[in-house]
Parts: structure tokens; sequence; C-alpha cells
């Protein structure tokens, strides 16, 4: 296995996620299967071929600077579990 | 050992658009919270980010203005982290292909000018709003309404040598973005942003030291006093035998330290990757040159032309010159009295003073470019003297009214002429026989007290030339 348990819990922590030693076990198995596949891309020789970030061949679309009506504040709060005079309420974080 | 200072700065500066850079909820500043809020900048499933014309608009204004290379192609990527601040998860930025890069600034030092050099200026969304509660509540509270305002980062290279160097470039790289008229400027409100990258070698030693990262340096004062607690902070470190350890420091005005940022370490592994919601930022030339066309003149050109075209102090054209409002007034003032020296006393001296007095902006200041070359005529002319027209000033500033009106109405027009200084003098030297005596005795000193005599019979506005001149025929008794 090419993928280290150790790599598979950091990438849970910067993700806010907790997992038991089992699960992250089998997200290490599943994440390695999906790399040896993505592995076998690399054996064409992509050399002169520019990287492709985005598909469409489309135009820049820009929007004009202008003022559109932003959401009423009670509908912008409406999916959050808890709210306080107007604000989003979430535990505690340090700054 | 001697130390020396390497630092390079990190400019965050909110753009001055109507709407968002990818949405189009107002930047408008102090609104209730979460009111400028939408399904885009609230990162809700499903939306798409569109571009702000304008916001490009500004970035590629700024670059021009500082020598930057524009690129035809840059490229919008995800920084991303997980903090209540960042709805989506990810802020949308730029990585590895940003907008503008190369460039410099610049600055006068002491002893000469010097060219800090530039990295690179991106553009990016900013964050929201966070407020932590003290108490038994222990909740954060979030407010978007700032998530997805318009900001420019721009990164100078580590050419700065003194904490000194660090406030007069920031002073410079606000004095452009003004007289762009890209971004206000504004420290309190959050504005204009700074980081800093702080390290420190041995003085002649080429190796970079290692850098510490100092953020929030969110103030002019601030600034100065963070850079030199830190640059103290890690030769203490050195001379001690120790070792500098690259991090992130917070600094803390009351107790004028900075201290270790905490848990924020793994944060740093930001996992960039292209956005795939907004294609790659394509500019053509023909835009790139329609803007230069419409770049104004810079505070330092304007500077040295203040300098050359009015024969000003460059100290002087250095004051005026800080936005381009004052400069306006100041050469609207010069040119409509005809005697730019003249114009630059009043400006730096009474009218910098009332504006500071009363935190006022030139642009508010009540006196008008015409009416302060009104007042200066009136003491070219003789018909007030010098310190009677700093009272007429203050009066103009409170009533509004033209100097003339205001001479006229208070009856302070200066007495010159000859006959009726002289009945004056004639009535002074009458009551004081004694000190008369003494002048003609040979005691010149007398001629003081003359002078003082007249002008308090004339209630200071007698012409005090005029009267040096007549008091010195009469009192020798011609
Ligand atoms: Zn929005």
């Amino acid at each position: 296995m090419s993928i280290q348990l150790e790599t598979v819990r950091h990438i849970a922590r910067l993700a806010n996620l907790e997992f038991s030693e089992e699960e992250l076990g089998i997200f290490a198995r599943q994440i390695d299967s999906i790399l040896v596949y993505i592995d076998k891309l690399n054996e064409l020789d992509t050399q002169r071929v520019e990287p492709t970030s985005h598909v469409t061949q489309k135009d820049q679309a820009f929007r004009e600077d202008r003022v559109a009506p932003s959401l009423e504040v009670l509908r912008a709060l409406a999916n959050s579990p808890e709210t306080k005079d107007g604000h989003f309420s979430v535990p505690k974080v340090i700054g | 050992m001697e130390f020396e200072p390497v630092i390079g700065l990190e400019v965050h500066a909110q753009l001055l658009t109507q709407s968002k850079i990818f949405c189009g909820c107002t930047t408008r500043f102090g609104n209730p919270p979460n009111t400028n809020t939408c399904p885009v900048c609230l990162g809700m499933p499903g939306v798409l980010p569109v571009l702000n014309r304008k916001a490009v608009e500004y970035a590629i204004k700024v670059g021009l203005a500082v020598g930057c290379e524009i690129r035809g192609r840059s490229l919008f990527a995800r920084k991303n982290y997980f903090y209540p601040d960042l709805p989506k998860g990810y802020q949308i930025s730029m990585y590895d292909q940003p907008l503008c890069v190369g460039g410099g600034i610049t600055i006068e030092t002491r002893k000469d000018r010097k060219r800090i050099g530039l990295t690179r200026i991106h553009l990016e969304e900013d964050a929201g709003k966070l407020i932590h509660q003290e108490g038994a509540d222990d909740r954060t509270l979030v407010d978007l309404n700032r998530a997805g305002v318009p900001l420019i980062e721009i990164v100078s290279e580590p050419d700065i040598a003194s904490p000194s160097e660090a406030h007069t470039y920031l002073t410079m790289l606000r004095s452009i973005l003004l007289y762009l008229g890209v971004c206000d400027g504004n420290m309190e409100e959050g504005s204009l942003r700074c980081d800093a990258n702080v390290s420190v070698r041995p003085a002649g030693e080429k190796q970079f030291g290692t850098k510490v990262e100092l953020k929030n340096l969110n103030s002019f004062r601030f600034i100065q006093k963070a850079l030199e607690y830190e640059i103290n902070r890690q030769a203490e470190v050195l001379q001690g035998g120790g070792k500098v350890v690259q991090e992130s420091r917070l600094y803390d005005p009351d107790s004028d330290t900075t201290d270790l940022m905490r848990g924020k370490e793994e944060a740093h592994d930001y996992r960039y990757f292209p956005e795939p919601d907004l294609l790659p930022l394509i500019v053509d030339q023909k835009w790139i040159e329609e803007i230069r066309a419409g770049l104004p003149e810079l505070p330092l050109e304007r500077r040295d032309r203040l300098v050359a075209q009015y024969g000003i102090p460059a100290y002087d054209a250095d004051v005026l010159t800080t936005t381009r409002e004052l400069a306006d007034y100041y050469e609207a003032a010069a040119k409509a009295s005809g005697n730019p020296k003249g114009a630059s006393n009043w400006v730096m001296g009474e009218v910098l003073r009332k504006l500071k007095e009363e935190k006022a902006e030139i642009t508010a200041c009540p006196v008008s470019p015409d009416r302060l070359a009104g007042l200066m005529g009136l003491i070219e002319a003789g018909t007030i003297s010098g310190s009677l027209a700093k009272e007429v000033f203050e009066e103009m500033w409170a009533t509004r009214h033209a100097a003339p009106d205001i001479v006229k109405a208070r009856g302070l027009t200066q007495i010159s002429d000859e006959p009726e200084l002289l009945a004056i003098i004639d009535q002074v030297m009458a009551a004081n026989p004694g000190p008369l005596a003494q002048y003609r005795a040979g005691k010149s000193a007398t001629l003081g007290f003359f002078m003082g005599q007249v002008m308090k019979a004339t209630q200071g506005k007698g012409n005090p030339t005029v009267i040096q001149k007549l008091l010195g025929e009469k009192l020798k008794g011609s």
C-alpha cells in the first residue's frame, strides 16, 4: 500500500473529521486503490501536453459591478442550528 | 554581535467596488450582520461564482501603477481550510498563476530613494468577521457581510531593512492606492491589513535567517513597534545561542509583545488546487492599455512636479501630496493666489491644523482654495496684517464667509493712511512726554514703547511698516 495511515489521519484532521482506527484502515485501503488507478495514467508520456484545469473553452464570463438584492437575514440564517442577534452562532473558536 | 533585520510585507487591500467579487451583494461597510449575503457568498451547494469585471480592472490598475507585469492568463485557486469565517471551506484566491508579477515601489528614506521590489499582486475574496463572545456563553458569532468582498494581496520582496522603512513603504503604498481610487485605505475599518515576514541575520551576512510571520499589524502606529519588538526578540534568541523557530506570531498592542499563535501549524497545509468553478482569467493587451491610459499622476511624480513647478521645499511637497485631494487643494490655492510659497504655508499651517483639530478631511474643508487665495490677497494688498489674517481665517472656517466680507463687517481694514496715523502718533506723543524725552536723550529702545502705544490706539489695525516709518521721523522732532 502506497498511502500511510498517518497521511489519512492528517487529511482527516485537516477536514475536521474524526474516525476510529478501523475506519481509518478502510479509508486507507480505498484511497490506495484510487491512487493505484490514477498511477496508471502516469504511464502516459504527458511532457508535451498542457495541464488541463478546465474543460470548457469558453471566453471570459464577467459580471458588471452592479449590486443585486441580498437575501433577507432570516433566510440567510435559516440553515443555522443556532443564531444570535442576526449572527450565525458556532462553538467558540480561538482567534 | 550586530544583527540586521530582513522584512517583507504582505498587504491586503479591499477594492472599492460596489458589489462583491463573485456575487451581486453590496460591499457596504456597517450594514446589520448577514444582511449583505446570498447563496453564493454563503457557500450554498450548487451555486456558481461569476467574476466582477471592476475588481479585475482595479487589480490591473494597481499592477500597472507599480510596474508589474500583467499576465495575459491567470488562474483562480482554492485555498482549503476550515474556519467559521469561511463558509465554503475554502477561499478563492490565486496561487501559482497570479494576475500581476514583479514591479516595485519607490520610497523616500532619510538618505535617498530606495526601490522595494514586489513579488506579486493577486486577487482573492475576503473572509467573514468573527466575534468571540466573552464569558459563560462560549460561542463565536459569525457575520458574513465581508465574505466575498474583493481584495488584492500585494506581496513585497524581503527588501525592507528596518521598521521605519516598513512604515514608509506602507505609507507610500496606501498613498498610491488612494491616488488610484481603488481602496479607501482605512486601517481601522480593515480596508487595509498588513502581515509581515521578519528574520534577522548577522550584519553583512548574505544568508537569510529563519523567518517569523507577524499577523494583523493593523495600524500604522503598531506596525513599527511590533517589528521592533520582534527583531529584538529574535536577536536575543540568537545571542543567547538559541534558534529562531518558523512560526506565526500575533502582535498585542496592549502588552507591546508578540505571542505565538497556537493550533495554526497544521492549517498551513492549504492543499491549493485550480478553482473549477471559474474559467482562467484572460486579460488582453487592449484592455491593459485602456487601463494604463487612465492612470493618474502618482504621489512621487506629483511631489517632484510640485517642487519643480512651484519651487516649494521637498518637505512641503511631501506633506501636500499625501492624498490626491490635498494636493488638488494646494494646487488650486497656489494658482488662484499666484503665490505658491504663501499657499503652501497656509495649507501646511492653518488648514491642516484646523482639519486635524476637527478630524475632518480636506474634501470637507469649509474654506475653498479660492477663498483662501482671497484672504492671501488681502495681506498682500496691505488691507490686513498677517496676524489679523489668522483671526479672519478662523471666522471664515466657522461662518463660511469670504475674507473681504468679514474684514468689512468687522471693520478690520488695516490703516495705512499717513495723515490718519500721524494724528494718532501726535496724540500718543502728547500723552507720553516722559518717554519722549528719554528717546530724544538717546534711549532708542523707547521706539518699541511708542510702536505698542500706536498699535493699541488703532486696535491692532495700524499698518506696522507705515507706523514705524512715521514714528522714526516724528520722534526725532522733525
Ligand atoms: Zn452574495
